[in-house]
């Protein structure tokens, strides 16, 4: 394999992140008093977690992985620690798919 | 496993992390790649689900002009992050190129999570550093092994990712104005996932604050006008 389509994807992965960077910088003092752009992320999240659960690929699939985000949200809710809400996770995953 | 709470939950990030890495380091060299290209894109690309969707695109012989697209797609939201990541990210204009670097859904998503700007910065480096040698060890092991260490599917650890985002989105859900973004932002995912490519529907989702910063917006104008008093904000 040659060397470029490493380099193309290395590049232009970087230039996503710099590009955020660059406009961020730009936006001037009054813009980032006015708007907090913290609350940006809270809607990408949540998109992420719909697509990570309920996707695969263009398709809607109800897998282990639901039960899986049921468990952890009710620990989440039951503010569990960070490392519980992820090992129980995984293994309700893993068992269902065990014992499926 | 360390007392330190921000340490552990990065800690537990990377050995989640280091499982899909190795898949990354099979799946590159099986689609062509050489250990060191799989590893250099690792070190310099750093950003997984780009890469495994590169590789696969070109395992599946899809060609460059295939691949790259879906990959860059899938990079475009770490723009938004680090937008997001404006006051956060601090230090001099090459430590800040180096940070800049390591913007992504984890390290993005640890930073938002606490509630001081000295925490949000300690959450952001030290998940990147636990995230950032996971990932490139386990892509070494993968690359050199050839095999995996079988489908990270079988030990769930595909329900880990959002399981960690959704307790990081928790703290940040304060407030209706949070959890309405939220919600539009899952809707938005959800309605374009059968429709647009990859990576475009959490683009998208972004959108689902802009209700917020604009409702935000009028009543910060109202406030300076004098036309509502400073306590109703």
């Amino acid at each position: 394999m040659s060397w470029w389509p490493v380099l193309a994807l290395c590049v232009s992965a970087y230039a996503m992140k710099a590009v955020g960077l660059v406009i961020g910088a730009r936006l001037d003092e009054e813009a980032s008093a006015r708007w907090s752009l913290a609350i940006v992320v809270v809607p990408v999240l949540a998109g992420l977690i719909v697509i990570q659960t309920f996707t695969t690929g263009q398709r809607f699939v109800f897998d282990a992985r639901t039960p899986a985000l049921l468990v952890a949200g009710v620990l989440v809710w039951r503010k569990a620690p960070f490392v519980l809400v992820a090992v129980a996770a995984a293994a309700t995953a893993a068992l269902l798919r065990l014992v499926a | 496993m360390s007392r330190d709470p921000i340490l552990r939950n990065a800690l537990s990030i990377g050995v989640a992390t280091a499982v899909y890495a190795v898949s990354f380091g099979v799946l590159s060299v099986a689609a062509g790649f050489s250990v060191v290209q799989t590893c250099v894109m690792s070190v310099v690309c750093f950003t997984g689900a780009s890469q495994l969707t590169f590789v696969s695109v070109i395992a599946a012989g899809g060609g460059v002009a295939g691949a790259l697209p879906p990959a860059l797609l899938l990079a475009a939201r770490n723009a938004i992050y680090a937008v997001s990541l404006k006051d956060i990210l601090s230090g001099s204009p090459p430590k800040r190129a180096l940070r800049a670097q390591v913007i992504v859904d984890e390290t993005t998503a640890m930073a938002h999570a606490q509630p001081t700007l000295a925490a949000k910065r300690r959450a952001f480096d030290l998940t990147a550093l636990c995230l950032f040698t996971a990932w490139n060890i386990g892509t070494l092991a993968g690359a050199l092994a050839g095999s995996g260490l079988g489908n990270p599917r079988d030990y769930g650890l595909d329900a880990v990712f959002p399981a960690v985002f959704l307790a990081l989105l928790a703290p940040q859900l304060r407030g209706p104005d949070a959890i309405r973004a939220a919600v539009a932002g899952a809707l938005i995912a959800a309605a374009l996932v059968p429709v647009a490519p990859a990576g475009v529907p959490i683009i998208a989702a972004a959108l689902g604050a802009v209700p917020v910063l604009l409702a935000s917006n009028r009543r910060r104008a109202r406030v300076a006008l004098g036309e509502v008093p400073e306590a109703s904000r």
